[in-house]
C-alpha cells in the first residue's frame, strides 16, 4: 500500500517541485517557439547562407543530449564568466534543444502547403515575405499543429533534466523529499503521478488534433 | 580554456573507455527493446483480448513519464521493495522499458500500415491467421518501420547520458569526472563529448535517411 501521508506532509514541496517544472516548460515553450520559427525561416528562405546556418543547427543540436546542452549552460558558460541560477541555465538548454525539433516541424508543415500557393501568390504581386505571412504560414499553421503538440509533450517530459543540476523541478524536490524521508519508492510513485497529470491530457489532446485534422484532408 | 590539458592522451582513453560504455549500454538496450516492441506491438495490433487493453494503458503511462524518473526508479526505488540492480542493470532496464514502450508505438503502426487486403488475400489463400502475421504482413511492416527505429537508436544514444544521475561510467559522467579537475577543461570537453556524440548519431541519421530513400 502507498504511504499517503508522504503525499499530504510534503503537499506544499511537491507543489513547488509541480510548479517549477510547469514554468520551466511554458517558458521553454515560448522560447523554443520564438527560436525555431527563425531557424525554420533559415532552412526555407531563398538565401544559401541562412540556409546553412538553420542546418547547421539543426543537425547539430538534433544529435547531442539535452544532458549536455544543460550543462553547457550550468558549468560551460559559468566557465567563461556568464552565469545562470540552476533553473535558468535548465530552461535555457530547453530551449535550445527543442527549437532544433520545433524548426524541424514548422519548416515540414510550411512545406507540405503546395508550391503552386506560393507561385500564385507571387504572381498576383506580393512579395516573398508578404506571400509567407498572408497565404502559406495561416495554412500551415494547422498542419503543424500536432507535431509543436507532441513537442510539448516531450518538453514537460524533458524537463525532468533539471533535477541533474538541482533546477527546482519536480525531480529535484523528489529527490528531496525522498532524502527527507528515507523513502523512495512511494516518493517517485507521486512524482510520476504528477507528471501525468500534465502529460496524459496534453497526449489525448494532441492525438484529437491528428485525427480532425487527418478527416479534414 | 586550456585546450592541450584538457586533450591529454590520458583523458581521450578515459573518454573513449565512456563512450564504449555508452554505446554498449545502447546497444543492448535498442536489441533487447526491439524484441519486447515487436512482442507487445503485435499484441496490441492482434487485439488479443484483456491482455490489449493492459498493455495499452502500460505503454501510454510509460510513454507520458520522463525517462529519467524511470531510471530513478529502477536504481533508487526498487531496491526499497527488493529488487538491487547495480548501475549497469538499472539503467539498461529503465532504458528497455521506455524504449519497449516506444518501439511498440512504431510496431502496431507499421503493421497497421499495411494494407487489409493483403490479410483478406493471404485468408482466403488458405493461411491461418498468425501464418499470415508471420509471412505476409510482419517481413512488410518491417521494412516500413527501419527509419523510425534507427530514429529511436539515435534517441536512446542520447539518452544514455541520462544515467550519469546514477553515475554509470558513460560518455557525460566520464566528461565530468575531467571537468571536476580544472574549470578550464569544461569547454574543451564539452566541444569533444558532443562531436563524439554527433559523429555516431549524424552517421545513422544520414543511414535512416538513406534506407527510407532507397524504399520509396
Amino acid at each position: 500500500m502507498l504511504r499517503y501521508s508522504i503525499l499530504v506532509e510534503h503537499w506544499d514541496l511537491y507543489m513547488q517541485g509541480f510548479g517549477h517544472t510547469i514554468k520551466a516548460s511554458v517558458l521553454a515553450l515560448i522560447g523554443s517557439l520564438a527560436l525555431g520559427t527563425i531557424i525554420a525561416i533559415f532552412r526555407i528562405a531563398p538565401i544559401r547562407p541562412l540556409n546553412w546556418v538553420g542546418t547547421a543547427y539543426v543537425e547539430f543540436i538534433r544529435n547531442i543530449p539535452l544532458v549536455l546542452i544543460v550543462f553547457v549552460f550550468f558549468m560551460g558558460l559559468p566557465a567563461v564568466g556568464i552565469r545562470f541560477d540552476s533553473f535558468t541555465a535548465g530552461t535555457l538548454g530547453l530551449m535550445v534543444y527543442t527549437a532544433a525539433f520545433i524548426a524541424e516541424a514548422i519548416r515540414s508543415g510550411i512545406q507540405a502547403v503546395p508550391k503552386g500557393q506560393m507561385e500564385a501568390a507571387r504572381s498576383s504581386g506580393l512579395t516573398y515575405l508578404q506571400a509567407m505571412r498572408y497565404v502559406i504560414l495561416p495554412q500551415a499553421v494547422k498542419i503543424v499543429i500536432p507535431p509543436l503538440g507532441n513537442q510539448f509533450i516531450n518538453l514537460v517530459k524533458n524537463s525532468s533534466v533539471l533535477g541533474v543540476i538541482a533546477g527546482l523541478d519536480l525531480m529535484y524536490y523528489g529527490d528531496l523529499i525522498s532524502s527527507k524521508t528515507f523513502v523512495t519508492f512511494d516518493v517517485y510513485i507521486f512524482v510520476a503521478l504528477f507528471y501525468l497529470v500534465l502529460t496524459i491530457p496534453l497526449s489525448l489532446g494532441v492525438g484529437y488534433l491528428e485525427r480532425r485534422l487527418l478527416k479534414a484532408r | 580554456m586550456d585546450f592541450a590539458g584538457a586533450y591529454a592522451p590520458a583523458h581521450l582513453k578515459f573518454l573513449l573507455q565512456g563512450f564504449l560504455v555508452t554505446l554498449e549500454v545502447a546497444f543492448i538496450s535498442i536489441v533487447l527493446s526491439f524484441v519486447f516492441g515487436i512482442i507487445i506491438g503485435v499484441i496490441r495490433y492482434t487485439k488479443i483480448p484483456v491482455l490489449s487493453q493492459l498493455l495499452a494503458v502500460l505503454v501510454e503511462t510509460i510513454r507520458n513519464l520522463p525517462l529519467l524518473l524511470i531510471i530513478f526508479f529502477t536504481y533508487f526505488a526498487l531496491p526499497e521493495v527488493g529488487l538491487k540492480l547495480d548501475k549497469m542493470y538499472a539503467a539498461i532496464s529503465a532504458l528497455v522499458i521506455f524504449e519497449s514502450a516506444m518501439l511498440s508505438e512504431i510496431v502496431r503502426s507499421g503493421l497497421q500500415s499495411i494494407d487489409k487486403g493483403q490479410i483478406e488475400a493471404a485468408r482466403s489463400s488458405g493461411l491461418t491467421y498468425m501464418q499470415t502475421l508471420w509471412y505476409i504482413i510482419l517481413p512488410q511492416a518491417l521494412r516500413r518501420m527501419v527509419p523510425p527505429i534507427v530514429s529511436q537508436f539515435i534517441s536512446l544514444l542520447k539518452d544514455t547520458s541520462l544515467a550519469i544521475v546514477i553515475s554509470l561510467p558513460e560518455l557525460m559522467n566520464h566528461a565530468q569526472i575531467i571537468n571536476g579537475r580544472n574549470v578550464n577543461f569544461v569547454i574543451p570537453i564539452f566541444i569533444l563529448v558532443a562531436f563524439m556524440y554527433f559523429i555516431v548519431n549524424y552517421s545513422l541519421s544520414l543511414l535512416s535517411r538513406r534506407l527510407e530513400y532507397r524504399q520509396r
